[in-house]
């Protein structure tokens, strides 16, 4: 094993290499802007983690802490536990995987650009504000374990205008907005665009996917028919 | 430059805070390394600690931490407090040298208790009498500032990295039932030892991360009732209004935090019938008391400590159990750090909020 | 002849300004050629907008007295009135005191930056809702521990604007009904004004607020409790310490009915309440008033912003009033004397401040409710006025202008051409009630927004956190004794 002195640089550097960064305790920019490669980080890593992660691979075995994948682009964020405050804000692309749970904020302005297209998924429950200003992309909460509460807090997807968060409950969240519009997802819709997703989560935390795809789905959309410009009146 | 008081300074920050559930008293080493961990969340500006529990030999007396910048302000205050306590005991606060912390005032602390005839004339409480003693100084004795003035407690308080300001106040040699951390980044350099926190009145201590939008609606409201805000710092007036909430209306901690970070209205308006009328109370009856904007807050009291985040959340705030310790900081990892397996470990969320007590003692 | 009205080529020769002129100013001679008689012109636009060719010009008049720098035209011109005529000079809406400062445009707003975050209010939870009302001193409890609801009757706003006094005789009926109908679906209140509720507004009660002037009319146990509170005018921005004139001309029909005086009869409010000579006397009319009512409903006291107004929004807090209404020298009016109009009274900007402080030093400033009117203009004199101390503003002459009053300051006339400020039923139903709760719904909902906007801008999202925030605010071009009774610092400082 090799002590490295910068160690941020020298993940940023390396080819389709494997990393393992041992004994992390608050330590931040963890996989920072990293463009190949896959990262193992054992503690806990601190704030800033993986942000503008750009194609390399970052798997986390305890818990995260706040603004993990910020305005990441590209790559596999894999959080065994659970994440802090305003996770993946302004995640352009790649995918997001928290086991546990995602605090406040998660999933923040997300979007999708061509063929970029920002997937978080989240295992147990979400904070209050999910997908707040949602502008493209996917978020999906599975609330593993919570079966029968409620799995987002308040606010849920608060001033989205595009993009769509998948909740596995059969509960309407906590005082929803009336810009937004709630609809149960198809056998269709779960086949094909869920399912996907789902199993790729599953394989990569080692959990059975059927449990994940128990039950039903609802999704959550921006009701197009309201929009923010009939608000204004030019001078 | 205009110090702290003349204008007012914003702030970001770092907080931690551990309490002993069963009493154990710890030395200040755990709290120190904690901090340690949050080292960027401060800018070298301010730090500090509250310890309770760590004078048990004068615990019925009140235990005064003053910082002096003369002999002179050191005399006249010590004249003060002659003419109005029982000066049980006196002495400089022992610091160590450290190239880290510079601009040290005279620190001293004393142990007192109010003359029994003139705490009668007075007809007030003790409590009442020691801190509007301790007020006086502060507004009128140049060069004086009482930093903490509570029972069997004390504020530890300086301009530098918190785990400095620790090693300058030896705080390995207190121990404690309860400890609170704070770091701090201010946004300007008036370098003043007062400015720095915990910000404490009697035995209640606040540590307090964030920058509150509401300050002047909350100052101007908790002036009313007789408290002046000189520093005007969010922490001040914070701990005034909990004084205020608690001490002189008569609620609970956790009335008091349904208060600062009430629910929305819409999330009143879910609630169930008694519990909706039980929230609006609060809120329209206190309502210059919300605090709008992020912070997130440490409040150490007499047997008891409680973390709060604002209702939105906007500063982050971790808490952990392990045993009877229970643990609470702005980061997971300065929990970790102390206590690599806690037996629960979550984050609370906004408005709601946590508070530990010493086994079988009601909470405020 | 101060204006002047033209017409260009492009006339069609319709005569619909001849019908919309309500003033006499435009008539048709032989049914066709169009007749100017620019001295009846009050320049209040309704031809103009009326116009299907866009052919009408109103402009002020060229021909000028020469120039003086003492006596203008206007003053020479009152002078020439007064010498032919001997009377008070009549004028309506707020003052004009050119040399007395809008105290609002003085004073700038805060915003976050870095520090703490800002919030966007489409997006996220902003509160604007006020109650207003009194708080009891302090917190009780049952013998279970449990908190006890010691609150007396609070009125619920869901935006803090709300609609000034207006009587009924100064405006029309369709204006009471379009603004009742707005404040219901504005979750906000109108005011009844001093000359009763017409009994088809009883529906209303819910966002009513009804008065009790000195002339008491129509005031009874009914009137009383067909509303949500009721507010004891002691005085207005406009003409403070002066009373009411109603001409018989306008006591006809169901104004009579309302206000409970005979046809043709003058509806005289005198200029103090006649049992109200001092502090104790408005104590006991507040009990009287909460008696007849049950103790269900919060009273509000409204005097005009005169110099010593901080002691005496002090006085009403400790009369049992729930809420003081405090208007300012911009306060409009139906009809006052033009002197008084423009020379009594201060500023609301200055009156809310020195109240605010008060009550605070006094430590009273939470037991009672303080709105502020008297020339709120937009929703940023809203917000400087509540962050000045005030709970909650009162608009008048803009929930007017939202209805097409153009200001004209012809209302003491009754010749109102866009129907508002008239009992001619030939010029009242110029306003359709419906559109015109819409429009006023429209405006205070874009106040609303604004306000949220701004509220946002500051990273605050309750509207009780602005409340007396006065370090939102800062001055420019004020001096040093304007800043310390505004309470602000200067910019930049």
């Amino acid at each position: 094993m090799r002590i490295i002195d910068n160690g941020n640089e020298e993940i940023r550097r390396p080819e389709d290499e494997e990393i393992t960064v041992k004994r992390c305790l608050g330590e931040r920019y963890v996989g920072c802007g990293m463009k190949n490669g896959t990262l193992h980080v054992e503690g806990i890593p601190g704030n800033a983690l993986a942000s503008y992660l750009d194609g390399g691979t970052v798997y986390v075995d305890g818990n995260a802490q706040d603004a993990a994948a910020d305005t990441m682009n590209a790559g596999l964020l894999a959080i065994k536990g659970s994440a802090g405050d305003a996770l993946a804000y302004g995640m352009r692309g790649g995918r997001v995987y928290v086991l546990g749970d995602a605090g406040y904020r998660a999933g923040v302005h997300m979007k999708a650009y061509e063929d970029k297209k920002s997937i978080l998924v989240i295992g147990g429950r979400a904070g209050s504000f999910l997908g707040e200003y949602l502008a493209g992309g996917i978020i999906i909460v599975l609330g593993l374990g919570n079966e029968g509460r409620d799995i987002t807090g308040y606010f849920c997807g608060n001033g989205m205008y595009a993009g769509t968060i998948y909740l596995r409950t059969e509960k309407q969240p906590l005082n929803l907005s009336d810009k937004l519009i709630k609809r149960n997802v198809d056998e269709n819709e779960k086949e094909n665009i869920l399912c996907p997703i789902i199993k790729d989560f599953a394989s990569v935390f080692s959990i059975p996917v059927e449990r994940c795809l128990e039950g039903g789905f609802i999704a959550i959309e921006a009701d197009k028919s309201k929009t923010y410009s009939q608000l204004y009146a030019a001078v | 430059m205009r110090k702290e008081g003349e204008v007012r300074i914003s702030s970001g920050c770092a907080i931690s805070g551990i309490f002993c559930r069963d009493g154990k008293r710890i030395t200040g080493e755990a709290i120190k390394k904690s901090i340690a961990v949050m080292h960027n969340r401060s800018n070298g500006l301010g730090g500090g600690f509250a310890a309770y529990g760590i004078y048990p030999q004068y615990k019925d007396y009140f235990a005064l931490h003053i910082f002096y910048d003369s002999q002179t302000s050191r005399e006249e205050s010590e004249r003060f407090l002659a003419k109005r306590f029982d000066i049980i005991n006196l002495s400089k606060i022992p610091v160590r040298q450290t190239p880290m912390i510079s601009d040290a005032p005279l620190i001293w602390r004393y142990f007192i208790t109010p003359l029994p005839h003139l705490l009668q004339d007075s007809q007030l409480d003790e409590d009442e009498y020691t801190s509007r003693a301790t007020i006086m100084i502060n507004d009128s004795i140049d060069g004086a500032y009482v930093v903490s003035c509570g029972k069997d407690m004390g504020v530890f308080k300086a301009v530098g990295y918190p785990e400095d300001v620790a090693d300058f106040y030896r705080i390995e040699e207190y121990e404690g039932y309860s400890w609170t951390a704070h770091g701090r980044y201010p946004t300007n350099t008036p370098g003043w030892w007062a400015g720095s926190h915990p910000f404490s009145l009697l035995d209640l201590t606040v540590v307090h991360n964030g920058e509150i939008s509401s300050y002047d609606a909350n100052r101007r409201a908790v002036e009313m009732y007789g408290y002046s805000c000189n520093l005007l710092t969010d922490t001040e007036v914070i701990t005034y209004i909990l004084d205020y909430l608690t001490r002189k209306q008569g609620l609970t901690l956790k009335e008091s935090s349904e208060v600062i970070a009430a629910p929305f209205w819409t999330t009143i308006a879910i609630k169930d019938e008694e519990e909706r009328i039980r929230l609006s109370y609060l809120r329209k009856m206190f309502s210059s008391f919300l605090i709008t904007g992020p912070f997130s807050i440490l409040v150490g009291f007499r047997g008891g400590m409680m973390a709060l985040n604002d209702r939105l959340k906007l500063r982050s705030l971790v808490a952990a159990e392990k045993g009877n310790v229970v643990y609470f900081s702005s980061e997971e990892a300065a929990i970790r750090v102390i206590e690599d397996n806690p037996d629960r470990i979550w984050a609370p969320r906004g408005g709601e909020a946590v508070i530990a007590t010493l086994n079988g003692e009601a909470g405020l | 002849m101060r204006y002047r009205i033209r017409k260009d080529d492009s006339c069609i020769s319709c005569l619909r300004c001849v019908r919309e002129c309500s003033f006499g100013a435009i008539t048709a001679e032989s049914g066709k050629a169009l007749a100017f008689h620019h001295d009846k012109c009050t320049d209040c636009q309704r031809c103009v907008s009326f116009c299907p060719a866009g052919a009408i010009y109103i402009t002020e008049d060229e021909n000028r007295f020469r120039k003086n720098a003492v006596f203008s035209d206007d003053e020479i011109k009152e002078i020439l009135l007064q010498a032919e005529t001997g009377g008070v000079l009549l004028s309506s809406m707020g003052a004009s005191g050119k040399n007395v400062p809008i105290y609002f445009d003085k004073m700038l707003l805060n915003a976050s930056q870095v520090t703490n975050p800002s919030i966007d209010p489409l997006r996220e939870p902003m509160e604007t809702a006020v109650f207003l009302g009194r708080r009891p001193e302090k917190a009780e409890r049952d013998i279970s521990g449990r908190i006890i609801d010691n609150l007396p009757p609070h009125l619920e706003l869901r935006t803090p604007v709300m609609f000034s006094a207006m009587s009924y005789g100064a405006i029309s009926l369709n204006v009471h009904k379009a603004l009742a109908a707005a404040a219901e679906k504005l979750g906000t209140y109108w005011n009844t004004g001093e000359g009763g509720l017409h009994e088809s507004l009883y529906p209303y009660k819910k966002n009513t607020i009804v008065q009790v002037a000195s002339g008491r009319f129509g005031v009874h146990e009914t009137y009383l409790n067909t509303a949500a509170a009721i507010e004891i005018k002691i005085g207005q921005g406009a003409k403070p310490g002066i009373g009411g004139h109603l001409t018989g001309r306008k006591i006809i029909g169901d104004v009579s009915k309302t206000r409970m005086v005979p046809e043709g009869l003058d509806a005289i409010s005198p200029a103090p309440h006649h049992d109200i000579y001092s502090i104790e006397d408005l104590a006991q009319l507040v009990m009287s008033i909460k008696e007849v009512t049950g103790h269900r409903k919060p009273v509000i006291v409204k005097v005009a912003a005169v110099h010593n107004i901080a002691p005496i929004a002090s006085g009403i807090a400790r009369s049992g009033a729930d809420i003081i209404s405090i208007d300012g020298y911009r306060g409009g009016t139906g009809a006052a004397p033009k002197r008084i109009r423009d020379n009594v009274g201060i500023p609301i900007e200055l009156a809310i401040a020195s109240v605010d402080q008060r009550l605070r030093e006094e430590r009273i400033r939470d037991r009672v409710s303080v709105i502020a009117s008297g020339g709120i203009r937009n929703s940023s004199d809203a917000v400087k006025a509540i962050a000045l101390g005030a709970d909650a503003v009162s608009i008048g002459t803009a929930a007017l202008c939202a209805l097409g009053c153009h200001i004209c300051a012809s209302c003491h006339t009754g010749r109102c051409a866009w129907g508002l400020a008239t009992q001619d039923p030939e010029l009242t139903k110029r306003l359709d009630t419906e559109k015109g709760a819409e429009r006023l719904v429209n405006l205070v909902n874009a106040w609303t927004r604004e306000i949220k906007e701004i509220m946002g801008g500051m990273g605050i999202n309750s509207i009780e956190a602005l409340r007396g925030n006065r370090m939102a605010l800062c001055g420019i071009d004020l001096n040093a004794k304007e800043l310390e009774i505004l309470g602000i610092r200067y910019a930049g400082e």
